[in-house]
């Protein structure tokens, strides 16, 4: 039976991959089977590895990890004449704060993400496929386990499926929490039973990735809208968003609204109005203050800078990203230094430690951002904040350094007058306070 | 060192999902899923796993040492773990972790004398929209609000004894 | 060459080949590229970003320790943004670092403080509290202590990569994170302090050196490690005729960086409290001090009465003194006291294979060699244990240029981990089990064959018979003990025509005199019914000494000039680094011995003496500049000087492992504190 909904939908999404969220029994094959489900599979054995990889191209689909990559174009990186045997990896370590969607989608929709696997299996020649999870979505991993368990048994996953010829195994794997394994080649060596310490890129993933193997790695929402993507056809998918930035993607709505939740939504969606129309609004009549658009990682955006189109080009624009997705919102009365507070700490404790500026760097700015929120900042302070910033921008090993400076650069250059009102020991919303919390 | 037949079980499909000669792999979900019937990572576990796996001992601690999760000392029986990241900080995560403190009298990665209960402040566990979120062992419980984790432990509080 | 990229490096123009790094690129054109984790030869990190450089059209700075040349490339090291990065990672690495340098062993030798010195800014804006862990030790060797580690995983890398052992692993994670050893609190490991000495900071510092002196306090003599045959450069560095260091840090030797716990530690049987000062002499069971002179006085007469009624001499010499040394015993021995009677403890059997190869041009690998081959074979010898520089190279050869490695050994092998393949015999068979790897050898481009004490006799005939079967370039090494096995065999410290050999002196009933220089034959012996007056010149009191008439005290291999030959008959040359009161070079005391006599052979100056080596000894007419420069020159594959009577049943290894060196090694406290010692071979 379907779990309570989360969250209210709203009249204003467009449910295509969460089509099936809140159908009773959403997670079982049968029901999958009953709403054409793998119909897109049936189409993609009709159709050449090429053509499967040209319609996604067609899609326009870019990843929904973060980084927004094209995902036709990674899917033809991967050389799938190469005789070594080639993987498909999921990344459902879903850990960016703000970000929720994954959880849903593997628990409302399993078995669309194993036909997303399925027919990204056709695509490069790949007959095996990971499930990274991490380590606190345990009872997603026993879930997906059970639909995995439930595809099998009814010749869904494993040799010859339905007659097809095609054979295809997937097995999921726990992390242990780790933030950093959310980076792909991260992922792939804490896959192989190591610390999830980033690896050199070049070889990128597609090429050798895990075990040295060609491996086409992506996030959970980026397969799950395979199917529909092959099912109707890639340009149908594209239409649904803006030019170069095709289809929908979930939307992670938190902070202050009155219905936090997540939305699937067409790309160029307005900001503002995810805010106000589909999450409706800020309580109390408060005024908004600000939005991370998509995930803490995001360079901040003020409440002025929100009136544009939620896609990949418009945010890059306003000089933020699109992201995972995870929208934080907040109001007039947030301290906006308490919240970069928690969002280094956050940075300094998943810093994996293994480049100079970002170990160093995120433990310095923890250091002095606490300090500083506690009413013992000096003004120099201010300026060293944004330095430590850029100082570790573009700089590190991978992106997680990058992750911790956006913020810490975006908050600091746009509200000056916040951390300048510390100085004297207070907060314009009296939130400054001994911090009593663990310093990780 | 063996486990129960459940989790041996798990362990032999788990060695069995990774490439011939790949074992290695299997060192992360092993660990973890051993911590939680053995209650921590203890020597013995590192060097059972790393025979398992085919690894050094060595290698199984520096995987042990990185994974925030993994703990060298058992937590509590309910080991609750409230999230102060920004989604659940803007609606009451700080607070509620502070709440939770002071109704255990306890600190972070600390356990009651009976060692039932334990404290981690963690970080964003992916509850953002349904903030502010705490996990009980690996239960996920949203919206909580002081009132309504006073209830959730007393109820267990009454389990306990 | 057309095949070259030509790139721009700071206005430079600069030609590499393709695949080379940046960093190495402009390392070559003389433009330096800063870096901590970068290290020729392991792999590659790019983790401390100390190398970001700008290249242009790149979206941001680049890291020249993995990024390739490109053709066209245009790459500045000099720009402000460059200098502005480097001054950031410096203040960021100072962060959490103690600043401890005026107590910091490392002190005017740390990278650290040369790079913060360069390019670092000049005050740091880091006011918070510092992140401490206390130090810790891990060994009698390694202590670590963890704040003023950069995370730079050289010493995880030398470990695992270089040494093939892999003791230490990273612990932690973030700005916690640390370097951890193999057993929890300690450490179970070679103790070759590898990764002490590749430590760019004082984070790892050693049991022997640690608070012992500032650097700039020290002299630093490059000599040849006196233990095992491999002949390892060890710079010793010496303060007030006290040695307290042992490294290879200029990477200068045949061994480049590579020392064992041997090379970097146990110097310091030197200024051993038990080491002899004065002659003694036995009187009734026990031994007085006399003088050089009287000393000289009484064995003169002995040696002159011996002669004078025809008697009989028998010559012992050492596995550890000088050709020189050797030579002029050996001289002394035939031409002033007229005997044949002279040997050696033999721990291989070069005087067969030196037979078999005779005036083959290419047939003797040098350890350079092993670092090129393309499969090497191992027979009947527990490298690691026993040639630890000849394992490095090997290991490094397969790690570099994926060398084929064979073993044939009685147990288990280090070589085992990246063996094309590895055969268990029992001790004996490993001639028998070479046809079962026929064709895999025979397949290969070339072969290098090192083979211990297990081949001997006419077997070194058939192994040489079944590497020319090969059809492929093979070469070959005997493998033999110590510092100068092989200078004592071809300097002629072997029995030649009707002389008797090392057994059968220490039998003989009429011997009359038994003159031993460095060595103790008597170790585990009691020289009954020998009627014989036994002179000894060495550096303790020994089983030998004790059962000695007369003991001269020796200055050791540290204490003199001129040189020995390695394993693959590499000369090189020792130097003087310390003084030890009361003692004398060996050559000196056979000098002075003849002078007494008034039976000269020579001048003892060691520099003539090599001359005459040269002349002399067939296969040791090296060049001289090579040795003068500090260098290595392989002998000829040409008998020595003495046709020897081969006596296979005495040739045997006295299977010195990484922590023993025969009688020497006792004497080493560093040696006898590890609690890895005595090792095992084939050991598991
Ligand atoms: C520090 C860091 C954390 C990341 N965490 C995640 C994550 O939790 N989930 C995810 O799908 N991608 C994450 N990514 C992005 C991945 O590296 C990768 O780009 C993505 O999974 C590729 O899939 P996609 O093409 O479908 O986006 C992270 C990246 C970085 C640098
Ligand atoms: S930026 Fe460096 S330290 Fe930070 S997570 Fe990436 S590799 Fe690790
Ligand atoms: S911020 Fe608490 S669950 Fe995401």
């Amino acid at each position: 039976m379907a779990r309570k909904l989360f969250n209210e939908p709203s009249p204003l999404e467009v449910k295509v991959i969460s089509k099936r969220f809140g159908i009773d029994n959403s997670e079982s094959l049968d029901t999958y089977l009953g709403t054409d489900g793998m119909k897109a599979f049936w189409k993609a054995r009709e159709m050449s590895p090429e053509q499967i990889v040209d319609e996604v191209k067609a899609s326009g689909l870019r990843g929904r990890g973060g980084a927004g990559f094209p995902s036709g174009l990674k899917w033809s990186f991967v050389p799938r004449t190469n005789p070594k045997p080639k993987y498909i990896v999921v990344n459902a370590d879903e850990s960016e704060p703000g970000t929720c969607k994954d959880r849903l989608l593997m628990e409302y929709d399993p078995h669309q993400l194993i036909e997303g696997m399925l027919i990204a299996g056709m695509a490069v020649d790949s007959h095996k496929g990971y499930i990274y999870i991490r380590g606190e979505y345990r009872y997603l991993i026993d879930h997906m386990d059970r639909a995995i368990a439930e595809a099998y048994a009814k010749g869904w996953l494993g040799k010859n499926i339905q007659g097809s010829g095609f054979d295809f195994d997937i097995y999921t794997h726990s992390g242990a929490g780790a933030y950093e394994c959310g980076e792909e080649t991260a992922l792939l060596d804490s896959l192989e039973g190591k610390r999830g310490i980033p690896r050199l890129k070049p070889p990128f993933p597609a090429v050798a990735g895990a075990w040295a193997c060609p491996t086409l790695l992506s996030n959970v929402e980026t397969f799950s809208a395979v199917p529909a993507i092959i099912r109707d056809g890639g340009p149908a998918y594209a239409a649904l968003g803006t030019p170069k930035n095709g289809g929908t993607r979930m939307v992670c709505v938190s902070g202050h609204v009155n219905k936090p939740g997540v939305y699937e939504l067409p790309l160029g969606f307005n900001l503002l109005r995810v805010v106000n129309e589909v999450a409706g609004g800020i309580p109390n009549g408060k005024k908004l203050k600000a939005v991370i658009p998509g995930g803490s990682s995001c360079p901040v955006l003020k409440a002025d800078e929100c009136d544009i189109p939620g896609d990949y080009d418009s945010l890059a624009k306003a000089k933020s990203m699109l992201g995972s997705g995870g929208m934080v919102v907040m109001d007039e009365d947030t301290c906006m230094v308490r919240a970069l507070v928690r969002i280094i700490r956050f940075y300094a404790h998943e810093s994996c430690g293994w480049c100079i500026p970002c170990r160093e760097g995120t433990t310095w700015l923890r250091k002095i951002l606490m300090r500083f929120h506690d009413g013992r900042g000096v003004r120099s302070d201010i300026d060293l904040i944004g330095d430590l910033g850029k100082g570790m921008l573009g700089r590190t090993f991978c992106a997680l350094g990058d992750a911790a400076a956006m913020p810490t650069i975006s908050f600091v250059e746009k509200f000056r007058d916040e951390f300048e009102a510390h100085l004297d020991g207070s907060c314009p919303h009296g939130k400054a306070h001994e911090l009593v919390l663990s310093s990780h | 060192m063996t486990f129960s037949p459940e989790l041996e079980a798990r362990f032999s499909k788990m060695l069995e999902s990774y490439p011939p000669g790949r074992q290695r792999s299997a060192v992360v979900p092993m660990l973890i899923y051993a911590q939680d019937e053995v209650g921590s990572i203890t020597s013995e576990l590192v060097a059972e796993v790393a025979k398992r796996c085919g690894v050094t001992p060595l290698q199984v601690e520096e995987v042990v040492g990185y994974y925030s999760m993994l703990h060298r000392k058992p937590m509590g029986k309910y080991h609750v773990q409230v999230c102060t990241n920004i989604s659940c900080l803007l609606v009451g995560g700080e607070e509620l972790y502070e709440h939770t403190c002071k109704k255990l009298g306890l600190g972070n990665k600390e356990v009651t004398a009976d060692g039932q209960f334990s404290i981690e402040e963690v970080e964003c566990m992916g509850a953002c929209s349904w903030a502010p979120a705490i996990q009980i062992n690996y239960d996920f419980h949203h919206h909580v609000t002081p009132e309504k984790l006073d209830q959730l432990l007393d109820a267990l509080k009454k389990k306990a004894n | 060459m057309s095949d070259l990229v030509t790139l721009t490096i700071d206005g430079k123009t600069v030609k590499a080949a393709p695949g080379t790094l940046l960093i190495d690129a402009a390392k070559a054109s003389g433009i330096e590229i800063p870096a901590f984790c970068y290290y020729e030869g392991l792999t590659l990190q790019a983790a401390c970003r100390m190398c970001l450089v700008e290249i242009e059209k790149a979206p941001k700075l680049m890291v020249g320790c993995t990024t390739p040349v490109a053709e066209g490339m245009v790459v500045h090291t000099d720009s402000p943004a460059v200098a502005q990065a480097r001054k950031g990672t410096l203040e960021f690495l100072l962060t959490n670092h103690p600043l401890d340098c005026p107590v910091c062993d490392k002190g005017g030798e740390c990278e650290l403080q040369d790079m913060v010195f360069r390019y670092g800014a000049g005050e740091s804006r880091f006011t918070e509290v510092k992140h401490h862990v206390d130090e810790k030790q891990w060994s009698p060797v390694v202590f670590y202590d963890g704040p003023r580690c950069i995370l730079c995983y050289r010493c995880v890398r030398i470990c695992n990569e270089g040494m093939g052992v892999g003791a230490l692993g990273i612990g932690n994670r973030g700005v916690i994170s640390e370097i951890i050893p193999n057993k929890s609190d300690h450490l179970e490991c070679d103790e070759c302090g590898a990764c002490i000495d590749i430590c760019p900071v004082g984070a790892l510092t050693s049991g022997t050196y640690r608070y012992q002196t500032r650097p700039w306090e020290m002299q630093h003599v490059g000599t040849i490690c006196t233990h095992c045959s491999n002949g390892c450069k060890t710079t010793l560095g010496v303060r007030d005729g006290v040695i307290i260091r042992g490294n290879n840090r200029d990477r200068s030797g045949i061994n480049d960086e590579f020392l064992c716990i041997k090379g970097r530690y146990a110097f310091d049987f030197v200024h051993s409290q038990e080491r002899l000062q004065s002659p003694l002499r036995k009187v009734g069971d026990k031994f007085e001090e006399i003088s050089w002179s009287e000393a000289l006085e009484v064995i003169s007469g002995k040696f002159k009465a011996a002669l004078d009624r025809g008697g009989k001499f028998g010559v012992i010499g050492s596995n550890h003194t000088t050709n020189e040394e050797n030579f002029y015993l050996q001289k002394f021995a035939r031409e002033a006291l007229g005997t044949e009677n002279i040997d050696h403890h033999r721990t291989g059997d070069v005087a067969t294979l030196l037979d078999a190869l005779s005036g083959k041009q290419d047939v003797l690998a040098t350890v350079a060699d092993l670092y090129k081959a393309k499969a090497v074979l191992v027979i009947g010898s527990d490298l690691a244990q026993q040639h630890p520089l000849l394992s490095f190279q090997i290991r490094a050869d397969y790690r570099h240029h994926q060398a084929h490695v064979y073993a044939v050994t009685a147990g288990p092998v280090r070589e085992d981990n990246y063996a094309a393949k590895s055969v268990r015999v029992t001790e004996g068979g490993e001639l028998a089990a070479l046809d079962g790897l026929r064709d895999l050898l025979a397949a290969e481009g070339d072969l290098t064959i090192l083979f211990g004490d297990a081949i001997k006799g006419e077997a070194v005939g058939k192994l040489v018979a079944f590497g020319d079967s090969l059809g492929i370039p093979v070469k070959y090494v005997c493998l033999v003990d110590y510092s100068n096995s092989r200078g004592a065999y071809d300097m002629g410290l072997v029995p030649g025509p009707g002389g008797m050999a090392y057994d059968q002196m220490l039998a003989s009933p009429d011997l009359d005199v038994l003159w031993v220089v460095g060595a103790n034959p008597l170790k585990n012996r009691a020289l009954v019914g020998s009627k014989a007056f036994v002179v000894l010149q060495d550096l303790f009191m020994t089983e030998t000494a004790r059962q000695a008439d007369l003991i001269l005290p020796a200055a050791s291999a540290y204490e003199k000039n001129g040189t020995v030959t390695n394993v693959t008959g590499e000369v090189q040359r020792v130097k003087t680094a310390a003084k030890v009161m009361g003692t004398k070079t060996d050559l000196e005391i056979i000098g002075l011995i003849g002078k007494e006599m008034g039976l000269s052979v020579g001048i003892w100056k060691q520099e003539k003496v090599f001359d005459e080596i040269r002349q002399k000894v067939r296969g040791y007419n090296v060049p001289v500049p090579v040795l003068t420069t500090g260098g290595a020159a392989q002998t000829a594959a040409v008998n020595g000087r003495v046709p020897a009577t081969v006596r296979p049943e005495l040739i045997r290894s006295s299977r010195d492992t990484l922590f023993t060196s025969g009688t020497l090694g006792r004497y080493s406290k560093m040696l006898s504190s590890v609690m890895e010692g005595p090792g095992k071979i084939f050991g598991e």
